[in-house]
């Protein structure tokens, strides 16, 4: 070819410029571990299924919960979300209201009818499962999907431990336990009510069971003692939720009603009083409202609802009237002190909500098995107790008492129960980096206000046992999971893509994400820096 | 830009400067603040569930890549960013139908070195400061020849604001129909830092070393290409960065929009020369913004019309810290009264800009830039 003047090479393009030789460092995308995920005792992998809903993947997020928690609805009403007490939005604006998602979610679920994913072919191994609360139900689950042959034995007259005699109705309405209890049952889990066991090792002989996960929960009340001229007048707040449950009418309590204690249990005591027209209800706690171990917002709603507090102060005696309590003080260590200044409260029935223990009986007989100190039962890190084959979880061993944390219990149990039938460990999960909030590029995010849940009015609130919160429709759940950061896990925003000044970055199409092009990578990181959700890593290259 | 410093030395010529519109700010930011699509509102380049109108060009796989792979920029180059979303844009706009005509330059060098190319548009390269008449001239034959296709010149700071300013002006004043885009990263980076009339007050460069009483620029110098820009009256002139692709593209696509001169300023940091790390320039660049030492703003004719609010606003520090030109701002002591003066010239602008809606900084809000 005839060039022009002063012209020797013919032309060429730039890519013949492999400037990838440049790089010292390289970007990956990785995926971290999100502060939900990671706080989660049920292990929701919770930016997940967030991230399906905000696409309107309903089904398919909801699925993705019922991997690891089979009661969605349930949770989404119950559950204390420390997903959300840890969600990096909160350090933006405020935290994404998981919880009502979820709920959404579950309710979803209950009104199509979905049922739950299916089961792994039958192994042929019977499981015993002793309690039929959150936690014997979600292992009774688990259990049944990996294809074992589940019986649920309850000595209560209806399935839900906790969940049904413990949590009232306007946190969560039955109809809703019924459906997800339903469910379960639905995989063919065998449920034997009024079916309280004895001797549990003789149990399983004779009914061939290969392996058990017991969790009865703890239903003992504590008591303290309270010299009084009408000890009648005197019950536990387990009894009288069960009672206002179960009941064929509602618990006789009278106008004045006392709750002793500070604890999640008191508020639901109160609560439920207030409900069945106690026109007084005080709450008496020996410390001050720091201390107190309710939540605070269950502190509030009590508080809207008309119920009063005096706090600092001890209940001594019963009077005629009602009771002696005394003035308390908190000492330099924050420990309440007498102070000997005394006066009365009137009341028609005082309810102790002291905190609960376990029920050692069935299984302290069991051979091998060991208790702690503090009356609950020793397992190892797989939960299994001294004695092989029997399991435990939820609230009878070492543990937060929570919902949520004996659903958890319920999954990691069923997992160690089919790896020791099956003679394997399970695989531990593969460990993954932190996504924190200074991995994130939060510019990007725009200010977006978390979606407020309707809630019953004040007067229907202290009168009825109607459901106090409401839930989400679905264009509010729909912003509301919109509002996840997606921390730590691309969400295909584009950014990387547009901000690479080599163009080394190829777009694959949705679902799909993007790829690396690392013969013109120079490793500037402007990726890594303008990613906004932290799913990209800068890793040295090796010489 | 820095207003304040043109305004100091006659304060007449400042109250005759014009104003944003009463109220701009407020209602932009507003518009802005408003929640398009829930998970990041409109900032970041697309996203899955976005429609795909309101995705930038950047975000599309389908978008002309005006320069490809293998060009000899350094890591994280400004320039090299701002050029592919300015000329992207333009080719969206016009259909693929554009001719760039280039000044002598970083931009020409690094995508350029004989035999190579890395532009896929028709492309010219004449001398440093006459890239403005080769544009007209181009716009001319191609208008002679009938057809169908548009101009865009550009260049950097030194062979827009000094060397090519005079064909520039020309260029203004017969208002001949180009597109006129500045990168500015101010200095003459490619020949090794030297002081531009762009380059800001107390930057160290290789002409003004930071050594002796007055470290770095000189106070009291340089140019506001933007503003002498809009003094030709012409039809548009806007400002922007690679900080913000949405708004970028925006101005591109409205100065595509218009027949006549037009100018588009648009801020690059230069990781070589402002001695910042390479992952920084587009942080660098919205800090720049957002302390209120870059506007942007929009004018048609010689009027501001538009502004684009700060979002949230930075002391013009947290601009300056990752910048090494500065350090001796900080090193080996903090020196207050260029401090000052230099906050004082952030302080003008969103003044006189009417940048943001409340005066002052925002408490709490530093944190996130």
């Amino acid at each position: 070819m005839r060039k022009p003047f002063a012209i020797t090479l013919d032309p060429g393009s730039s890519l013949a410029n492999h400037t990838g030789s440049w790089r010292t460092e390289r970007p990956e995308y990785v995926h971290r571990l999100p502060p939900c995920n990671k706080a989660c005792p049920a292990g929701e992998q919770v930016q997940a299924w967030l991230a399906l809903a905000e696409e309107g993947s309903y089904r398919a997020a909801w699925e993705t919960i019922m991997q690891d928690n089979p009661l969605p609805a349930i949770m989404g009403r119950a559950c204390y979300h420390a997903c959300e007490t840890h969600c990096n939005r909160a350090r933006l604006d405020e935290a994404v209201s998981i919880h009502s998602v979820e709920r959404y979610l579950g309710d979803l679920a209950i009104r199509e009818g979905w049922p739950a994913p299916a089961c792994a072919p039958g192994t042929g191994k019977r499981v015993l499962v002793v309690g039929a609360g959150p936690s014997g139900l979600a292992a009774a689950y688990h259990l049944a999907r990996l294809g074992h042959h589940v019986v649920v034995r309850e000595a209560g007259p209806a399935a839900g431990g906790m969940m049904r005699f413990g949590i009232p109705k306007y946190r969560l309405p039955r109809e809703v336990l019924d459906a997800e209890v339903g469910r379960i049952l639905d995989l063919g889990v065998e449920l034997r009510l009024n079916a309280p066991v004895d001797d549990l090792p003789r149990l399983m002989r004779e009914e061939r069971f290969d392996a058990c996960f017991a969790a009865i929960g703890a239903h003992l009340a504590n008591r303290v003692t309270i010299p009084t001229p009408d000890a009648g007048k005197i019950v536990d707040a387990l009894a009288f939720l069960r009672e206002n449950e179960t009941g064929e009418e509602a618990p006789r309590i009278g106008r004045r009603v006392v709750v002793y204690g500070g604890g999640n249990t008191a508020m639901d005591a109160a609560r439920t009083a207030k409900r069945l027209g106690a026109e007084e209800t005080v709450i008496v706690y020996r410390r001050s409202r720091a201390q107190m171990p309710a939540h605070e917002f269950e502190l509030e709603e009590a508080l809207q609802e008309g119920i009063t507090v005096r706090w600092l102060t001890t209940i001594t005696a019963g009077t005629d009237a009602g009771f002696q309590v005394e003035r308390m003080a908190l000492d330099e260590t924050g420990w309440p002190r007498p102070t000997g200044e005394f006066d009365t409260i009137e009341a028609d029935t005082l309810v102790l909500a002291l905190g609960q223990s376990v029920d050692l009986g069935v299984l302290a007989r069991v051979p091998g098995v060991e208790t702690t100190k503090d009356g609950r039962i020793a397992v190892g890190a797989d939960l299994m107790t001294g004695h092989p084959g029997i399991f435990c979880g939820g609230d009878m061993v070492p543990a937060e008492r929570t919902i949520t944390v004996a659903v958890g219990h319920g999954k990691q149990a069923a997992r160690h129960i089919d790896a020791w039938l099956r003679g394997t460990r399970p695989e531990p999960e593969p460990a993954r980096e932190d996504a924190t909030f200074e991995r994130l590029n939060p510019w990007y995010y725009t200010d977006a206000d978390r979606t407020v849940q309707p809630e019953l009015d004040a007067l229907r609130r202290r009168t009825t046992f109607e459901e106090v919160h409401g839930g989400l429709d679905e264009r509010t759940a729909l912003l509301e999971a919109r509002r996840c950061l997606s921390c730590g896990n691309c969400f295909e925003c584009d950014n990387c893509f547009g901000v690479c000044p080599d163009n080394a970055i190829a777009k694959l199409g949705p679902g799909r994400g993007f790829a690396i092009d690392y013969e013109y990578c120079k490793g500037c990181a402007l990726c890594a820096t303008e990613c906004p959700c932290g799913a990209i890593r800068m890793v040295p290259e090796e010489r | 830009m820095f207003i304040d410093e043109i305004a100091h030395r006659d304060d007449d010529a400042r109250r005759a400067l014009p104003l944003a519109p009463p109220g701009a700010a407020e209602e932009a930011l507003a518009e802005a603040q408003r929640l398009r699509f829930y998970q990041t509102g409109t900032l970041t380049a697309g996203n899955r569930l976005l429609d795909p109108a309101e995705r930038t060009v950047q975000a599309s796989a389908e978008r002309a890549n005006a320069i490809t792979c293998g060009h000899r920029a350094c890591q994280g180059c400004g320039e090299a960013l701002g050029a592919r979303y300015v000329l992207d844009a333009a080719m969206r706009a016009t259909g693929g139908k554009l001719v760039a005509v280039n000044a002598t330059g970083c931009l020409e060098v690094f995508t350029t070195p004989y035999p190579e190319t890395a532009w896929r548009l028709p492309w010219l390269h004449s001398l440093f400061g006459n890239a403005p008449a080769v544009a007209t001239g181009v716009a001319a034959a191609l208008r002679v020849r009938g057809v169908d296709a548009r101009v865009v010149a550009q260049g950097g700071d030194g062979g827009t604001v000094d060397i090519g300013f005079g064909c520039l002006s020309g260029m203004f004043e017969r208002n001949d129909d180009v597109l006129y885009v500045c990168y500015d990263n101010e200095a003459y980076m490619n020949t090794g830092v030297q002081r531009s009339s762009a380059t800001p007050p107390a930057a160290r460069t290789a002409t003004t070393p930071a050594v002796g009483d007055a470290p770095g620029n000189p106070f009291g110098t340089g140019k506001d290409l933007p503003r002498l820009a809009m003094a030709h009256r012409i039809p548009y002139v806007a400002t922007a960065t690679v900080a913000d692709l949405h708004d970028l593209e925006r101005k591109t696509a409205r100065a595509m929009g218009i027949r006549g001169a037009r100018y588009l300023h648009v801020l690059v940091p230069c990781p070589l020369g402002w001695a910042h790390a390479s992952h920084e320039t587009i942080r660098v660049a919205r800090l720049a913004v957002e302390s209120g030492l870059f506007p942007l703003f929009e004018a048609e004719h010689g009027e501001v019309t538009r502004v684009t609010p700060i979002r949230r606003r930075v002391p013009t520090e947290a601009y300056l810290r990752p910048q090494g030109r500065f350090a001796h701002l900080f090193r080996p002591a903090r020196d207050e009264a260029r401090l000052a003066r230099i906050q004082a010239i952030a302080d003008a602008n969103v003044r006189i800009y009417r940048l943001a809606p409340l005066d002052g900084l925002v408490p709490g809000e530093a944190a996130h830039a």
